[in-house]
């Protein structure tokens, strides 16, 4: 294994910290931090009664550790759970937006000033605890979409927040999805009215900018009957030595005939080669078709964070509905991932569909962890799940686990997994073509990815096959 | 076009190459013959540079070049080209974009302009036409799920696109029928020019019914223990080659 172990990371391009004056709340959790964050937010009493719930529920509860990843004990009276930029209240235009938070997230490669913006993408760009900016926001509401902060649409829209809130991803679901129930800050809203094609891809960028704070989103989209839109979301985080949470929880809906394409591209900060820093990414991400012939598809890209707990998944609940998840986890150094989805199939004839590509580099360790559960209701229900694993170098890990529960015997389950290496073989054979140890191994992981890559929309796959390429410099060579 | 100067090789601690010797001119077609195990596919992978095999002694001059101080990618944008015996398969990666990027990553290194994908396929159908192969896999992986006689023609396709200076063919006749044979000595007839040079590495007369070398040599326990013409290459059909072992026990 000469020539496959040496490839080191590139520099981690978005590690920079902004030197912006932020408000930021005591550490520690207690109920009265929740309540602070809630009055921070100017909520109604409903939502803030709803986030005390979910607290009492979560000091109920215990850590979960059957994922296959090892880290030190959380210290949850340590984290800053409200970080907020000074001073700009609420911004009705972009013209009042800070410039310095213009600024970073141009250098993040996130234009949001008109002139710049990047047509037919709207972004909703969220620093720390806040939402900063929502772009193309009148053309959208000219098609009835509304996409904004969650904050706003609690003050705006409470009646559509309080009726999804919670319904796909309840508080009492597992132990990170009650945290971020009761300390959420901001995140995204799309509400897509019925028969609605949305004009644009929306989508969200999380920036985690100060050291001390955790992130908390909750994200929330509601396609009703006949509707369609593509969402994304992109993360980064600047470099620290300590290790920060991320802890999401990401709720879709829809209703009869529409569809959701949700895509990401992860790329928190990672740690470094010794595994030093980095984000702990522990995040609930649950779509329901609750209606017929519904769809919702996940297409994610992981390649940062220091250790991945994520299960986006689908509950097939309408007839007819169909689920999707295609996934490329890559770790690389000391990165830890434990990554895969849940299909849970409820209406007749549902069927879904998982493809998942794990890559594992230097010594990191990459798992698939999958459900597919047929309820007995669900008749003539269907599955192909496929999961495939690339081990670079010899001292990195792939694992994987699919749970399958049928409970109905008209059902079609398939299975099929595969793990691969890179040879050096392979790499002599390109490098005796012409073609140096990097470009082939681009080439190979590409060709592994390809499936996956596909659907995302054009722009991101050209960034996704990017981001892989400098992921992986200098672990093969 | 290539002078080897007391080449010494290792693999795994055991000497294989014990002082080659080897001179190829442009526009000459040498055929290296031998018993199993006297170094032949050794030496092909040495001067492609292949990262298992370490040279202990010798020289390996290429046109004008010092070639053992060549990265495996360097030598083969200079013109080296191997014909593997064994072609690995590259899951995912389409026969064409390889294909591709490889033409494309030498004539950057000859300062001509890169070939876009519609300019390309032009050149590559024309080329499979030499292999007489099926454009069918112009969008297959990489020799995945290719039969034997498939991967040693598409291996003689690489070399029809690359035009190299120097191809040495390390027992591509091996394993293949009667029709195969015809088509893959073609292409190798194709590429022999007053300009190129033929390194054939064979363990059987057959292929030279074919293609005509200049030059034949037998290798035997690391080095050339007799050169001739093409009818040396008869003598060795009839004769086998335990007659040598008093040869080189001369030498």
């Amino acid at each position: 294994m000469s020539t496959i172990e040496a490839l080191a990371n590139r520099e981690y391009k978005y590690g920079f910290v902004t030197e912006i004056e932020s408000e930021v709340i005591p550490r520690g959790l207690s109920e009265e931090i929740v309540r602070l964050i809630s009055a921070k937010k100017e909520e109604p009493e409903w939502m803030l009664e709803w986030r005390l719930k979910a607290y009492r529920q979560w000091l109920a509860m215990e850590e979960p550790e059957w994922a296959n990843v090892a880290y030190p004990k959380i210290d949850y009276q340590d984290i800053i759970y409200y970080s907020a930029p000074k001073p700009k209240e609420t911004k009705a235009s972009l013209d009042e937006v800070d410039p310095q938070l213009l600024e970073a997230f141009e250098k993040l490669g996130i234009p949001l000033t008109e002139q710049k913006m990047l047509a037919g993408v709207a972004v909703d760009a969220i620093f720390d605890s806040v939402s900063v900016a929502t772009t193309f926001k009148d053309k959208l509401a000219k098609e009835g979409v509304i996409f904004c902060s969650f904050s706003e649409a609690v003050r705006e829209h409470p009646e559509i927040v309080k009726k999804y809130l919670g319904s796909v991803v309840p508080y009492t679901d597992n132990y990170f999805a009650a945290l971020n129930s009761a300390v959420f800050s901001d995140g995204s809203f799309c509400y897509i009215p019925k028969g609605v094609r949305s004009p644009m891809e929306l989508s969200s960028y999380f920036r985690i900018n100060n050291s001390e704070s955790g992130q908390f989103e909750r994200t929330l989209i509601v396609a009703e009957e006949g509707s369609y839109v593509s969402y994304l979301e992109g993360c980064t985080a600047p470099k620290f030595d300590k290790n920060q949470l991320h802890a999401a929880v990401v709720e879709l809906v829809a209703l009869d005939d529409a569809q959701i394409k949700y895509s990401t591209v992860q790329n928190w900060y990672a740690g470094d080669e010794e595994g030093k820093g980095g984000i702990y990414n522990f995040v609930t991400k649950r779509g329901k078709c609750l209606g017929r012939n519904s769809k919702i598809s996940w297409t994610q890209v992981e390649t940062g964070s220091a250790i991945t707990w994520k299960y986006p998944s689908c509950i097939l609940q309408g007839d007819n509905s169909i689920g999707e998840f295609y996934s490329v986890a890559l770790t690389n150094h000391r990165q830890q991932a434990d990554t895969g989805t849940k299909m849970i199939h409820i209406g007749k004839n549902t069927r879904s569909r998982i493809i998942s590509k794990g890559i594992s580099a230097g010594r990191s360790n990459n798992s698939y962890r999958g459900l597919v559960k047929i309820l007995p209701k669900a008749e003539g229900a269907r599955n192909y799940s496929q999961c495939d694993s690339l081990l670079i170098g010899a001292r990195s890990g792939a694992h994987t686990f699919p749970y399958i529960e049928v409970g109905n015997s008209t059902a079609k389950v398939e299975h099929e997994a595969s793990t691969s290496k890179i040879s050096e073989d392979q790499i002599f054979y390109f490098n005796q073509r012409g073609v140096a140890t990097e470009d082939a191994v681009g080439m190979i992981i590409n060709g592994f990815c390809k499936e996956v890559f596909r659907e995302l929309p054009m722009e991101f796959a050209v960034e996704a096959t990017r981001l892989l390429g400098m992921k992986l410099e200098g672990s093969v060579g | 076009m290539l002078e080897i100067r007391n080449l010494h090789a290792v693999i795994d601690g055991n000497e294989i190459l014990r002082g080659l010797d080897l001179a190829v001119g442009a526009g000459e077609v040498h055929a290296i013959m031998g018993p199993n195990g006297s170094g032949k596919s050794t030496l092909a992978k040495v001067l492609a540079g292949h990262p298992s095999y370490e040279v202990t002694e010798g020289e390996v001059i290429y046109q004008g070049k010092n070639l053992l101080e060549l990265a495996p990618d360097e030598r083969a944008r200079e013109g080296v080209f191997l014909a593997f015996q064994y072609p690995v398969e590259i899951p995912g990666v389409s026969n064409a974009n390889f294909l591709r990027l490889a033409y494309n990553e030498t004539r950057k290194h000859r300062g001509e302009e890169e070939l876009d994908p519609l300019e390309f396929d032009d050149l590559l159908r024309e080329k499979m036409k030499i292999v007489e192969m099926d454009t069918s896999f112009i969008n297959r992986s990489v020799n995945e799920g290719f039969s034997g006689g498939e991967k040693k023609r598409n291996e003689i396709l690489q070399m029809a696109v690359l035009d190299p200076r120097l191809a040495i063919l390390d027992e591509t006749d091996s394993g293949l029928d009667i029709d195969a044979l015809r088509i893959v000595a073609g292409g190798i007839n194709q590429l022999a020019r007053p300009d190129n040079a033929v390194i054939l590495v064979t363990h059987y007369q057959r292929l030279l019914n074919y293609i005509s070398p200049d030059f034949v040599h037998v290798l035997y326990q690391g080095r050339i223990a007799k050169s001739g013409g093409k009818e040396l290459a008869h003598e060795l059909e009839r004769k086998g080659y335990d007659w040598l072992k008093g040869s080189v026990a001369a030498a």
